[in-house]
């Protein structure tokens, strides 16, 4: 794949004509999906796809496509020489870009995050023993995903992740349900089977009756992935340069008005712990790390080129949504073994599920609790709990009303895969939190 | 669009695996995306994808590859690929594909294409940008508008399904969506109005654009927002409810027509998307709502976001009855879904592109008109709020206890409209919510209106739907405002 796309930009450098320049960013994948339902498979496939993405510029004056790539060179290049007359064709109608912006250096990069993947035979007979007698639902996706990026300028960067994502849940009855996955980029079976042991003991823990509990204000232990829902919410707009500027990034009164989150919270962009690229689509390279919130205090955001041309600031690798990619959560002193205990009374919450925002400038988010929640009581775990709505601040509920982060964080893989797998993730702890508000 | 898709189809018989049944669906589409923000115009951006899914049937169970390697080896591969996929699932798949009834076993021929009055490029990339320039410069009336912007996306894709068995299904596609948005903040407080972002997608051309009422809209969304800005909240309530069409439809969509897909309801998408609150065992009887709702599933409306002729399986698209008169009738479930759970359904087997496989999808859900006019519905409130446009939507997984928030609203006092309140939200229980239905609005308060950001599946898929809906009046919902 890497030497195709070294081929089309060498032949979009041959397409160019007088003063152009170009960009060229490929998003590539070869993904093994198996969807599984009631312990058995749904549906079993393959999805090979390969996108190339041109920028062509003369001047501030530029225009971008997307193709889908074939593999064969002579045909690729067919299709590109044809996008690339009609970006000719569209630039000419276009005004100047004033927030065009290209890296001041060429800066190359290489990262490869590729260790062993399971044979399809090896998977599918895992997936089968997890499954057999318990009703397992959710996806099974593995391979290589690239990402490159290469310009007229001479700049070349490659990013390869070879990785899984087995992401899945135990169903008792009902809505009731344990939510487990299993994703990286070395495959070890027996890792994989003490998470189905470890989550089939948790599914036994909701045989208990449910308990239907009412509205109100509770105390709450969040899991990590509870936190990695809340947080998702904030990348969602949170961090950007040009939501901030714009007014209408929820975080917008702690970078204009010195909100505070608990001295706890640190929020850092972590690409160089994370699993995505060090590299954006328009080649501005990633900082190995940028501060977002530090003890509680706003300390940065996210800037992509068009955001550090439009308002004056630097770009630091932001792609175009200018969302995290790698964001990283800084641990506390609560163990996680002690995590109920320390809640003594209240709700212990696996997922949460479906957030928005009630008043985005405010910083107000909803949403519901899924999969394993309980009611906990003098430090036990004594009943599994209906769901529930939550409706509260973020400034309150990761503010004055945070109670402790456990020591031990977990690092969770992102399994969406709109448009192709995603790279992200996120390395979290669990949270205790006071008084989240309920509703319904 | 080019003809390769028919060589496409003629090359892939030629190197199909021996199988039971194979179907192979080719997609290719164009897109363009123009936009206009604070006054610079962005770089328009173009895409062109083109790419296969073959599946095949045999030993029982089902595989499907796809790729964009359309070559002759390529096709070859995915063949095999997904021969080998059916092979190896057969042996612990979930539905035993020798004995189900075949999709697309008798032989399904036809066409369909979008009806396009003005088509996209009878104007010229000058004039559209201009357009939009125009639309978003008057979208700037303020020096406290701080972010504004106009844009268009259009999409032209067209789908060939053939299969072993002799069916040839061939369906083009044009797609509007035009949007506005104007941002308007000041004193630490900032608020968002806009046209269409979410929800003014039609099959069609250009006159989309004056069929939605896009170009006269601006001044009205810049006003809107300012307006917005110095609103009090909306209060906080037990009251009246008047939902405007372009809140209904997210209404419709989330808590009647996700809970009513089949697979949802067969558990396919616990793990993501989440279950229903709807059991098999309803159809026929349940009382979903009060006797004025009465729901059409309705591929066959022209213009509507997502009409067909055939889901992408290859079933015939029929207008269909989903609810009537507050009792619910019938899952949308695609034809395995059907098989899988002994009920009839409707020919929503979607997929959004060539390179996921066909689930349950929604399609065009609509919500019929009833007789009272938007002036009625105002006069028989005592006390209750009128909302515009979605901007916030959270439901649980079952699909029953719901939030969604509006960018704009009026109180109702006495039965007239009253002052504008910013950041109106509602909450309630889909199961309960659609019985306090109290007036439905006549066939002049009806929207045809449509999302192309559906989200669902393993793996994830977003496709477009579409919903028609009147004004409706609900009684007793709990109303609030921002924090």
């Amino acid at each position: 794949m890497r030497d195709h796309f070294e081929d089309l930009a060498r032949a979009a450098g041959e397409l160019l004509r007088g003063g152009e320049s170009f960009d060229l960013g490929l998003a590539a994948e070869e993904s093994d999906f198996v969807r599984l339902s009631r312990g058995a498979v749904r549906q079993a496939g393959t999805v090979t796809q390969r996108t190339l993405t041109v920028d062509l510029a003369e001047g501030r004056r530029h225009a971008a496509g997307t193709l889908t790539l074939s593999g064969d060179l002579a045909a690729d290049r067919a299709r590109l020489a044809d996008l690339m007359l009609e970006l000719r064709e569209q630039r000419a109608a276009l005004p100047e870009d004033p927030w065009l912006l290209h890296p001041d250096e060429v800066s190359s990069s290489e990262r490869t995050l590729a260790g062993r993947l399971p044979e399809r035979a090896e998977a599918l007979e895992r997936l089968r023993e997890a499954g057999e007698g318990r009703d397992l639902v959710g996806l099974y996706a593995a391979g290589p995903v690239h990402v490159g990026f290469a310009s007229s300028r001479g700049q070349r960067c490659w990013f390869t992740q070879a990785s899984f994502n087995l992401d899945w849940s135990f169903y008792l009855d009902g809505d009731r349900a344990v939510k487990a996955s299993y994703a990286g980029l070395d495959w070890r079976p027996q890792e994989l089977a003490r998470k189905v042991a470890d989550a089939t003991r948790q599914l036994e823990a909701l045989a208990r009756p449910t308990r239907r509990l009412a509205p109100g204000r509770y105390h709450v232990a969040l899991a990590p992935d509870a936190v990695a829902e809340l947080l998702g919410l904030l990348g969602w707009g949170g961090f950007s340069l040009r939501a901030l500027r714009t007014k209408t990034s929820p975080l917008v009164r702690m970078a204009d008005e010195d909100e505070r989150l608990h001295p706890a919270v640190t929020l850092v962009e972590d690409t160089a712990a994370g699993l995505a690229p060090d590299f954006q689509e328009q080649g501005f390279r990633r900082p190995p790390r940028v501060p977002l919130i530090e003890r509680g205090v706003w300390r940065g955001s996210l800037v992509s080129p068009r955001s550090a041309a439009e308002f004056g600031a630097a770009c630091n690798g932001a792609s175009a949504d200018e969302a995290p990619r790698s964001l990283d959560m800084a641990a506390g002193d609560v163990p996680s073994n002690e995590l109920v205990r320390r809640l003594g009374t209240g709700i212990l919450v696996s997922n949460l599920h479906y957030l928005n925002y009630s008043d985005r400038v405010q910083c107000r988010a909803t949403g519901m609790t899924r999969f394993a929640c309980f009611q906990v009581e003098g430090g036990e775990v004594v009943a599994p709990i209906g769901v529930l709505r939550f409706d509260d601040t973020i400034y309150r509920m990761l503010g004055r009303n945070l109670a402790g982060l456990t020591a031990e964080r977990e690092t969770i893989l992102d399994p969406l895969t709109y448009g192709g797998r995603s790279v992200a993730s996120m390395r979290v702890p669990g949270a205790l939190i006071a008084d989240v508000a309920f509703t319904l | 669009m080019s003809p390769s898709l028919d060589s496409l189809a003629r090359r892939f018989a030629a190197v199909a695996p021996r199988a039971g049944f194979w179907s192979l669906r080719a997609v290719e589409e164009r897109n363009d995306h123009l936009a206009v923000r604070r006054g610079i115009v962005q770089p328009p951006r173009t895409g062109l994808d083109l790419g296969v899914m073959v599946t095949v049937t045999a030993d029982g169970g089902i595989g499907y590859a796809a790729t964009c390697d359309v070559s002759d080896a390529g096709l070859r591969r995915a063949g095999e690929q997904a021969r080998a996929w059916a092979a190896s699932s057969g042996r612990n798949g979930l539905v035993d594909h020798s004995c189900i009834a075949r999709i697309a076993c008798e032989p399904v021929r036809g066409t369909y294409a979008s009806i396009v009055r003005r088509p996209w490029g009878e104007t010229s990339l000058a004039d559209k940008v201009d357009l939009l320039r125009e639309q978003c410069a008057r979208l700037k009336r303020d020096e406290r508008i701080v972010d504004w912007s106009s844009a268009l996306w259009r999409t032209e894709s067209t789908t060939v399904l053939v299969t072993s068995t002799g069916s040839d299904i061939r369906q083009t596609f044009h797609c509007v969506l035009p949007m506005l948005s104007a941002t308007a903040a000041a004193n630490g407080e900032s608020v968002t109005r806009s046209f269409g972002g979410h929800h003014q997608a039609r099959q069609g051309g250009l006159e989309v654009l004056d069929d939605t009422g896009f170009t006269g809209a601006a001044p009205r969304i810049a006003e809107q927002a300012l307006e917005l800005l110095a609103a009090p909240d909306c209060p906080t309530a037990t009251q009246d409810l008047l939902l405007a069409p372009d809140q209904m439809i997210l209404q419709i969509h989330e808590s009647i027509g996700h809970p009513l897909e089949l697979d949802r309801i067969l558990g396919d998408e616990r793990n993501y998307a989440g279950t229903s609150f709807v059991t098999p065992d309803m159809f026929g009887t349940y009382r979903y709502g009060s006797e004025l709702l009465n729901v059409i599933f309705d591929p066959t409306r022209e213009g509507q976001l997502a009409s067909y002729a055939f889901d992408d399986d290859g079933t015939r698209a029929e207008r269909t009855w989903i609810i009537r008169d507050g009792i619910l009738l019938r899952p949308l479930g695609g034809a395995l879904s059907q098989a899988r759970a002994g009920l009839p359904g409707v020919a929503n087997a979607r997929a959004n592109g060539w390179s996921r496989p066909p689930i349950d999808r929604m399609a065009n859900l609509n919500l019929e008109p009833g007789t009272s006019s938007f002036a009625d519905m105002v006069r028989a409130v005592e006390r209750g709020v009128y909302m515009e446009s979605n901007c916030s939507w959270s439901i649980d997984d079952s699909r029953n206890k719901f939030q969604f928030g509006c960018e704009w609203a009026r109180l109702i006092e006495h039965g007239e409209l009253r002052h504008v309140v910013k950041k109106p939200n509602y909450r309630g229980v889909s199961a309960s919510f659609w019985r306090s239905l109290a007036m439905v609005g006549d066939p002049s308060t009806v929207e045809m209106l449509g999302t192309p950001f559906c989200g669902k599946g393993e793996p994830n898929q977003v496709i477009r739907v579409g919903h028609a809906s009147p004004a409706c009046l609900f009684r007793g919902v709990e109303t609030f405002g921002g924090a």
